[in-house]
């Protein structure tokens, strides 16, 4: 797995343990808002979560607009 | 009558063993509005009676959400709906001069203060927090001024004790690009002195607290007045830059569209 799968991989993970949701139906090119089912404070709390996971520091402008698994990976991965 | 115990619509007090416990109880997250700042007057007047019988001030949040999301800034729109800018200033006006009141009763209270903190704390909320003493917060706690989008500077304080607590860099990070920051990199900044497990912030708060009371109440109170001097001039010039913006059209546009937003991501900057 290359460094930028596995980022997303675990991405998907960390989303769907927190949100109890079945990570079979979570995709990479999901909006995360919808299929979490999750409002501003959540996207907050998965923010903080994902900052720990990975030791990163993700402003919050850097992730203005994005709502996919896949590019939020991204934006870790340039991070990282 | 001393008043050792309340319990409000939006925050409760107890005094118990020597330790005032603050609980701010108003969902969706503790937002400040008339009806709060009515009872944290009520609670400042009831701390000067109380102090003489504690050694420590816990503020917290019994709202998974967070410790506090700021000013009600929904009911700030309202109120200022129909008005002339200038009397709605005027309104805000009055509303910062008594927020401050009770800010500056706790940041000079001769207790040792403790803000134990969770999840979101923007804003006001984070106002809250810096007029206390020590920080504690769990690792979920975030922090953020996010005024800035609205066209405005924090208004309850923050500048000021921002300024006294902090360096300039993150002073500067928070208020001029409005980004949050998480509890570890507060606690690298120097503005929290303990992080915790999630959910472990009041019992941390709750430990120390029983630690303070070891000491000579005394000798806590001198140094309190030694190493954190309250910067008023400060806070009644931020009143009138935070009086001056607001009159504009972009704060009046700037509120709108937070209270009519849609958007999933209306917390964020």
């Amino acid at each position: 797995m290359t460094d930028s799968k596995k980022t997303l991989d675990e991405i998907l993970n960390l989303a769907a343990a927190q949100f109890k949701v079945p990570r079979e139906k979570l995709t990479p090119d999901d909006d995360f808002f919808k299929t979490l089912g999750i409002d501003s404070l959540q996207a907050l709390d998965l923010l903080t979560r994902l900052e720990h996971h990975f030791n990163v520091e993700l402003p919050d402008y850097e992730l203005q607009g994005v709502s996919d698994f896949r590019t939020l990976a991204s934006r870790i991965q340039a991070r990282l | 009558m001393k008043m050792n115990q309340f319990k409000g619509q939006t925050l409760s007090w107890e005094l118990k063993d020597g330790v005032i416990e603050l609980a701010l109880h108003r969902d969706p997250c503790n937002e400040i509005g008339s009806l709060t700042l009515e009872e944290l007057e009520k609670f400042t007047s009831a701390l000067e009676r109380m102090q003489s019988d504690a050694h420590a001030l816990i503020l917290y949040s019994t709202l998974k959400s967070g410790f506090c999301a700021g000013a009600d800034l929904r009911e700030l729109y309202r109120g200022a709906q129909g008005m002339e800018r200038q009397a709605a200033a005027r309104g805000v006006r009055e509303f910062l001069e008594r927020i401050h009141k009770v800010m500056n009763a706790i940041d000079s209270s001769p207790l040792t203060t403790i803000a134990a903190l969770n999840g979101i704390t923007f804003g006001g909320g984070f106002e809250l927090a810096l007029v206390c003493d020590l920080i504690v917060a769990d690792k979920m706690a975030r922090f953020c001024f996010p005024e800035l989008r609205l066209g405005l500077i924090p208004g309850f304080g923050g500048i000021p004790r921002l300024k006294r607590d902090l360096g300039n860099a993150v002073v500067r990070d928070l208020l001029l690009t409005g980004r949050s920051f998480h509890a570890t990199k507060a606690q690298q900044v120097g503005l929290v002195s303990q992080v915790v497990g999630e959910g472990e912030s009041l019992r941390a708060a709750r430990g120390t607290a029983a630690q303070l009371g070891k000491f000579d109440r005394a000798t806590a109170m001198a140094t309190k007045k030694f190493i954190k001097p309250i910067p008023y001039e400060e806070l009644k010039q931020e009143i009138v830059i935070f009086c001056e913006l607001f009159t504009r059209p972009a704060v009046e546009t700037g509120l709108k569209k937070f209270v009519e937003s849609k958007d999933a991501q209306p917390y964020l900057p």
